[in-house]
Parts: C-alpha cells; structure tokens; sequence
C-alpha cells in the first residue's frame, strides 16, 4: 500500500479540483483521505454518504465550576490570554480565548477548575461516488487543524485500505507549513505539488518544497493555470529542473474546472476533452513513479 | 474605522481585494493596510511604497539556567503543550510549540526558567503618500500566529489616529488566527467566489462572524463564473451583498504579475465605488 | 551496540513505521545479548503538536546507539536525538525490521 499526499502552500491552486479528478480515476483502487481539514471542501466533488460520524476531540479547555469557587481572582491573574474575564460578579472563562495551558487550575486554591478535553469537530467514514471509501472531518469554529487530527484521518484511511486491500491512500494535504502539513507528509511515498504561475504561488511552492525535501520523499509538481503568465511558469519549471522534481503535468487556464465543481462533478467527469487527457495520463504517471 | 477582510478559504481574492480597496480609498484619504495573513503576507507584492521602519516581534520563551535547576521536572509536568522537556540532566525547550503561558517559569521552584524574549517575527511600516502599509512575518518554523497579529494591532492602534481608515486583510479560515484578526473589526468584508467551494466555505466563515457577533458584508469575486447560490444565499440570510468584482481573464494575469486592477479595469473601480459607498454609510450612521 | 527501530508492531517481523514522532512502537535491539524490548508509543496519538520531540525523549532514555526509521524525524525531534548523540539511518519505511537490520548491516541505509 502506497500513500500518495497532494499539497500546494497556497490556497486557491486548483489542488482539491485535482485531487478529487485524481481519486476518480483511481476509482476502487484507493481509499481518500480528506486532510485540508480547514478548507474542507473534496466532499462537495465526491458525494460522501457521511456513514459513520464520531466526535474528534484535541486539546483542553478550562471550566470554572461556579459552586467551588470563592472569587478570589487568582486565575484571571495568571492567566496571559485573558481568557477569565469577570461577567456578573463571576469568572468565566472564554471559550475563544482560552488556550488550554493548564497554568489556572494549578494556582486555583479550591480547586475550583476542571481542564475538559475540547471537542473539536467530527470526522467521517464514507463511501463516496465512486464506490470507495474517504475518510474526511469537520471542524467547528475557531478550532485549529493539528497534527493529531490530521493523522488521524489518515491513520484510519490507511487501517481501512489495508483490510481491503487498496494499492493506494491518496491524501489531500494541509495548507501551509506548520505541524498539519508536517503531518500529513510523515509516511508519504510519494508527494504531488500542485502550484499556479502567480508571484505567490511560487514563493509558496518553494516554502514547501523545503519540508518535503528534508523528509526525503520524491515530489512531483502540476502546474495548473500554466498559460497565465508564461514568464513565472518557466521559473516553475527551472525550479523543478534544479531541485529534481518531476514536472507532472502543465494545465492550462480554464474555467471548465469552475463549470465542473458548480455541476457537483471532478474534472475528468467533465470534460471530455484536453482537461480530461492530461489529468488521466498524470495519473498514470502518478502511479508509475509512486 | 476598522475594516477587516477574510474568506472562507485561501484562494479567493482576499489580497487583490484588499489591495485594489486601499489604494483606490487612498486617492482621496488616509488609509493604512495592514497584512495580519502573517505565515504568507502577500499584499506586500502589490502595493509600491518606501520603507519606513522595521521592527523585530518578539514572544516570551522560558530559558534554563543549568546552574540553579534541581531536576525536579515539575516544567514538564505543568507543560500541555510538551514545549518543555527534561532529557536526562537537563532541560530543553521548544520554543516554537510554546504558548507563552508562563506556567513552568512562575511554578519552577528555583526560578530557573526565566521568561526572555524570542524574536518571531517582523514588522515593516512602509508609506507612499496618503496609504501606509505595515506587513508582519512569520519567521519560518514559528507555528503561532496569534501573537503576531496582536502585536500588530498594537501598533496599528499606537500608530495612526482614529480617523484613519484601516484595513486589516486577515488569514484565511476559521481557526484562531482568523479570530484574532477580526475580532475588534467595526466591519468585516468576507470574499467569496460564487462556486460550490466558495459557498461552503462562505458559510463556516459567516457561522463564525456570527459567533463573534460582528457586523459583515460579501463581495463576490470572479462573479460570473460557477452559479448563482452565493447570490441566493445571501438574500436568505440578509446579508448584505456588497459588490461583484467581474470574473477576467486579464484580472488573473494582472494578478499573477502583481499588478493592481481597478487602475486597469473599469468593471473593478465601479464595484470598489459600491464598496466604498457602503463603506461611507457605515461610517456616518457610526457618528450618528 | 543498542540498535531503536520505529515500527508497527512489537515483532522482529513486524513492519517498520515510516513515521517517527507518531510511530505506534520503539523496539529495542540489543546485538550484544541477542535481546529485545518493545515500547509501545501509541499513546503520542493523544499529542496534537509536538509528537516528535515526545517520541525523541523516550529514545534519549533507551539510549540506542543508532536508530532506525523511515523518512526521518522532524526538526525539533532531531534536536533531541542529536543531543542523545545517536546514529540516525532513514529508508526503511517499506521493510520488516528484519530486514532494515539486515540493510543496515549492509551498509544499504542512507544516513540522516
């Protein structure tokens, strides 16, 4: 069993449109795993029937019960994030605020604080359109991606593809360069960069490039609405040449990729035409060097 | 007046609008932009201006002191974040998982884990004429935003006058930076495109907006393109649909040059024009 | 010589995990008394930033001479086990432990 993670830096790439045309063409041969648990939007291409749900919990949170506690301020004081603020005579924590450091309950003199374990979200197994499995979560407001949550999505994507015996986890990746998409990469073979030709969709691929390259994984990248501005995409590419990346595929600017995802549909389900033929033959490439 | 301007997702116009709006106000008024997407601030590469100052932010980090440290261990232990740990004899910290609680420098029963300064980030204030721009990053490796973008509100705050328009282009999503970027807005502007991503992602941030009981609007970008839901729920949900910036194939090669559009694109400057007359509004029923 | 392996399972064929910070167990191999140990490490499920100096720390108290992994700890982990001062061989994420022993023995794993 393979895992193949697709990630950009950026938003706005094309990256879940690519990704959700990639699991369709890998059909029944994979599991997916929905990890850009921001921007979590593949379930809109892919019709996942939401079977099972279970509640993903990360972090703490304080709570003040109100019978023990004898108004002393001791925890307001210590408290950096301004998390305790008095509301009618009482301390109450804010919920936004409040970081889950654990410093209040340590200093609270009747122990009047307990530190829940916050619940963040839910996270799905669902059989999708394409009659295989993706398992994918959903956060709540103002709860952040983590590695946990993250490895947890792929972790059951990968149990589920080894009881099945699935050749492939195709991941869609975390944005950005933290801990989410250090986890996502942490046990990839392979890691697919999808970039556009814009000033910081360069800048953004470099930045990620570095992680990949110091995990070691071999990457190739897609370069997607390539004939926007033909100067940044043969920066791309001298990047790709230096660095020895794969250069999978160039996609041209198209507002079929628009069209597809107002229809509910991935692009190869589309279009039927150049879309359609580059996105097949990259995966066939995928495959191969995967 | 305290604007801040956010989306859903990354993606979807955020930075072309931010920058287009506050070049465009600047023609007639002060204004100052400010780039709280600090892990990848980006409006930079848009706007033109001479720099100003440039300031090291700095966040508090424990640091050992071998010397008076008895092993205890108990820094660990108070640590939910594991930033702090002792291996064997002696004690290592992990700056950038740190939250800056103070909890293992204040309960460390032989102060040997005094608070000191770590640089983060930077600041640059950059001015051209009648529009200041102030940028924040992140330094690489460094996973929190959240203190960044409160230090750079400070000095937004201790900078510039009430009076002056300001600008606040926000991180994308939902999550805690996103939070602390708008949460003393006056008025947020969410960008969205009107395609099936774009409304799902619309909705987490409007469910959001709402949790924080904060006074919003839509600009639509690349209108014209995908379908009308945006449109649609929008008017269910009585929110206010502020502009449409046209869907063009030029707007995205401007963009990819880092080229501002409404000097450019008549459509742009028109539904800036609503935009700002929206704008206006909000500030003269905010004096009344 | 001491020899840490991150892997799936607490066996000498078990598969090795590519993973290090969230790597579900340590085994412990001891070339010397032909002996092993198992950590569980399943427990770094729960951490939701930091996994890698987590596990780190546990290897800094086995104190291996050399370990054994996949793609290779993160930046922070690295810290650590550069302190513990041991040997770090990557690339073999795909093999049994036995054969990553083997591998290593072979001078076949590239050095971290």
């Amino acid at each position: 069993m393979k895992e193949i993670v697709v990630i950009s830096g950026k938003g706005g790439t094309g990256k879940t449109s690519i990704t959700a045309s990639l699991a369709y063409l890998g059909g029944k041969d994979i599991v997916l795993a929905d990890c850009d648990v921001d921007a979590a939007d593949m379930h809109l291409l892919m019709q996942p029937d939401f079977g099972q749900a279970k509640d993903f919990y990360s972090g703490l949170i304080a709570e003040i019960r109100q019978d023990d506690c004898i108004q002393c301020g001791k925890c307001a004081d210590i408290c950096r994030f301004d998390a305790i603020p008095v509301i009618d005579g009482k301390y109450i924590v804010d919920p936004l605020s409040c970081e889950g450091c654990g410093y209040c309950p340590r200093v609270c003199p009747t122990d009047a604080i307990d530190m829940l374990d916050m619940n963040v979200g839910k996270w799905y197994v669902s059989t999708i359109k394409t009659g295989t499995t993706m398992v994918h979560a959903k956060l709540g407001i103002g709860a952040d991606n983590s590695g946990k949550l993250v490895a947890h999505v792929k972790n059951e994507a990968k149990r589920i593809a080894e009881e099945e015996d699935k050749e492939i986890v195709l991941v869609d990746g975390s944005p950005g360069v933290g801990c989410p998409v250090v986890s996502s990469l942490s046990g990839a073979k392979f890691v697919v960069l999808v970039t556009e030709p814009t000033v910081s969709g360069l800048h953004d691929l470099k930045r990620v490039y570095e992680l990949v390259d110091k995990f070691n994984i071999p990457a190739g990248c897609i370069i997607n609405k390539a004939d926007l501005n033909p100067q940044v995409s043969a920066e791309i590419e001298s990047f790709l040449k230096q660095e020895n990346i794969g250069h999978i595929a160039s996609l041209p600017y198209d507002e079929n990729f628009t069209a597809a995802m107002t229809q509910g549909k991935t692009i190869v389900e589309y279009d039927e035409n150049n879309l359609n033929e580059i996105l097949t033959q990259s995966w066939a490439k995928i495959k191969q060097i995967a | 007046m305290k604007i801040a301007i956010a989306s859903g997702k990354g993606g979807t116009g955020k930075t072309t609008l931010s920058t287009n709006l506050a070049a465009y106000l600047a023609e007639k008024q002060e204004v100052v932009l400010v780039d709280l997407d600090v892990e990848e601030p980006n409006s930079g590469l848009f706007i033109k201006a001479e720099l100003l100052r440039e300031e090291e932010k700095y966040k508090m980090i424990p640091q050992w002191n071998p010397d008076t440290c008895i092993l205890c261990g108990n820094c660990q232990e108070v640590c939910n974040f594991h930033a702090v740990l002792k291996l064997g004899e002696q004690i290592m910290v992990f700056p950038e998982l740190c939250h800056s609680c103070y909890a293992c420098s204040e309960l460390c029963p032989t102060n040997s884990l005094p608070m000191v300064p770590q640089k983060m980030g930077e600041l640059k204030h950059f001015n051209s004429g009648t529009l200041s721009f102030i940028e924040s990053r992140l330094e690489i490796g460094q996973e929190q935003a959240v203190p960044l973008i409160r230090q750079t509100n400070k000095y937004v705050e201790e900078c510039f006058s009430e009076q002056v328009i300001k600008l606040f282009d926000s991180p994308p999503g939902t999550s805690c930076p996103v939070i602390e970027a708008t949460k003393d807005a006056d008025f947020i502007i969410l960008v969205t495109e009107p395609t099936p991503f774009g409304l799902h992602d619309l909705t987490l941030a409007v469910e959001t907006m709402r949790e924080l009981k904060k006074n919003f609007g839509v600009v639509i970008n690349r209108h014209g393109i995908g379908n009308d839901e945006v449109e649609k729920y929008c008017s269910a949900e009585n929110i206010p649909l502020l502009a449409r910036i046209p869907n063009d194939r030029q707007i995205a090669e401007l963009y990819s040059r880092g080229e501002l559009l409404y000097k450019k694109i008549p459509g742009v400057k028109e539904q800036l024009d609503l935009l700002i007359h929206h704008i206006e509004g909000l500030e003269s029923a905010g004096e009344r | 010589m001491k020899i840490a392996f991150t892997t799936k399972g607490a066996k000498w064929d078990a598969q090795m995990d590519t993973r290090f910070g969230r790597a579900q167990f340590i085994l412990l191999y001891d070339d010397s008394t032909d002996s092993f140990t198992s950590i569980d490490n399943s427990a770094v499920e729960n951490v939701a930033h930091g996994a890698g100096p987590q596990t780190a720390q546990k290897l800094f108290d086995l104190k291996p001479n050399v370990l054994i992994t996949g793609n290779g700890p993160g930046g922070n982990a690295a810290t650590v086990l550069t302190k513990a001062g041991l040997k770090i061989y990557i690339g073999a994420g795909d093999m049994t432990v036995r054969q990553a022993y083997e591998a290593y023995k072979q001078g076949e794993l590239k050095a971290f």
